[in-house]
């Protein structure tokens, strides 16, 4: 089955804001985020989003 | 040899000719290949016979042989299909693929310009048998000429006003002018948009328009022939830097992000302004009468 549009993976600095559903990675910092955000958007094939300063998704299209 | 021996050669001879001024290898790079040349050649060359032959048979009563019309117009929708077959199969290894109604224009194409070439050789033939071989010539220089206009579809010039835009940024919003293209989360790849990507803006001159540019096929095939020109700047894998239009609900102007390995604009400008129409992607809605028709 080819999957479109789903979020793969949930990247954030702000814990309380998001819970279960996809994979999400707590991180420290922004840059943190932004470093994980870059490597998962290669190792995934999606593209990173940034929903607010605090969260990003990559979503597969 | 006969009484029909000439023109039957001057037919053949002639339609082939035919097929070979309108089969061109361009920036559409197809037919590219040597194989793929010959195979549209021999198809021509089937079809300049078949045109060729009618005339004769008619002349000698032989009226069943004209079925043999029919059989040709069976074979060559089977060229359409495979063209749409192997365009479509390849289609899926691009970086930035031609689309579906782009393909189906051109197995079109391809079936059509195969009719041309018999409607040609049957005028020839037709004009070589009933008067002279110099009144054939004349039809020779006759069908190559409405071949030429048949076969030349308008360009998107025609239709809209090309113009470049800034690129910009609202947040992780990617902008074109005031259309919004798709949202970048990491700073870096805004920053490599920025470097590589640019802008266009589309605006329809006239009310039909609007749905013709709006057609996802017709977009598709603007960022096919811009990407294929002038390169373009991703990989598999790199979803992020795809090259999009998107649509101003507002007005119908159409936003064009491309990412070229070439920033050129002028050229990136040319280009866009000689893409062709999709006659798949034209529609008339003021053809109507009535309400709406002084639109």
């Amino acid at each position: 089955m080819k999957m479109e549009k789903a979020i793969l993976a949930t990247i954030t600095t702000q814990s309380n804001k998001v819970s279960g559903g996809t994979a999400v990675f707590h991180c420290e910092t922004k840059e943190e985020m932004e470093a994980v955000a870059a490597n998962l958007e290669a190792i995934l094939d999606g593209i990173a989003h940034a929903l607010n300063e605090q969260l990003y998704i990559i979503v597969k299209h | 040899m006969n009484e029909y021996t000439y023109p039957i050669i001057f037919g053949i001879i002639v339609g082939t000719a035919v097929r070979v001024f309108m089969l061109r290898s361009d920036y559409r790079q197809y037919p590219t290949y040597l194989h793929g040349k010959i195979i549209h050649l021999s198809l021509g060359f089937i079809a300049a016979g078949l045109g060729t032959i009618a005339i004769p048979s008619i002349m000698e009563k032989e009226f069943t042989a004209v079925t043999f019309l029919t059989l040709a117009a069976s074979q060559f929708r089977e060229v359409r299909n495979m063209e749409r077959n192997t365009l479509t199969e390849m289609d899926a290894y691009e970086l930035v693929p031609r689309g579906n109604t782009y393909i189906e224009g051109i197995a079109v194409a391809f079936e059509s310009r195969n009719y041309l070439v018999i409607f040609t050789s049957f005028t020839v033939t037709l004009c070589y048998l009933a008067f002279n071989i110099w009144v054939a010539v004349i039809a020779t220089v006759f069908c190559f000429i409405l071949s030429h206009f048949l076969m030349s579809g308008s360009t998107l010039a025609d239709i809209v006003e090309v113009e470049q835009s800034e690129l910009s940024f609202d947040g992780a919003g990617l902008y074109v002018d005031n259309i919004y293209i798709m949202n970048i989360g990491l700073p870096e790849r805004q920053e490599e948009i920025l470097k590589y990507g640019m802008g266009f803006v589309l605006t329809p001159k006239s009310f039909s328009v609007r749905s013709t540019i709006a057609n996802l096929g017709q977009r598709q095939a603007i960022l096919h022939d811009v990407s294929v020109t002038l390169g373009v700047f991703r990989d598999s894998g790199t979803p992020a830097l795809v090259p999009l239009i998107k649509r101003d609900l507002n007005d119908g102007r159409i936003g064009v992000f491309i990412l070229p390995q070439e920033k050129d604009p002028v050229r990136a400008k040319e280009i866009i302004s000689a893409v062709p129409v999709l006659e798949n992607a034209i529609q008339m809605p003021t053809k109507r009468k009535g309400r709406g028709a002084k639109r």
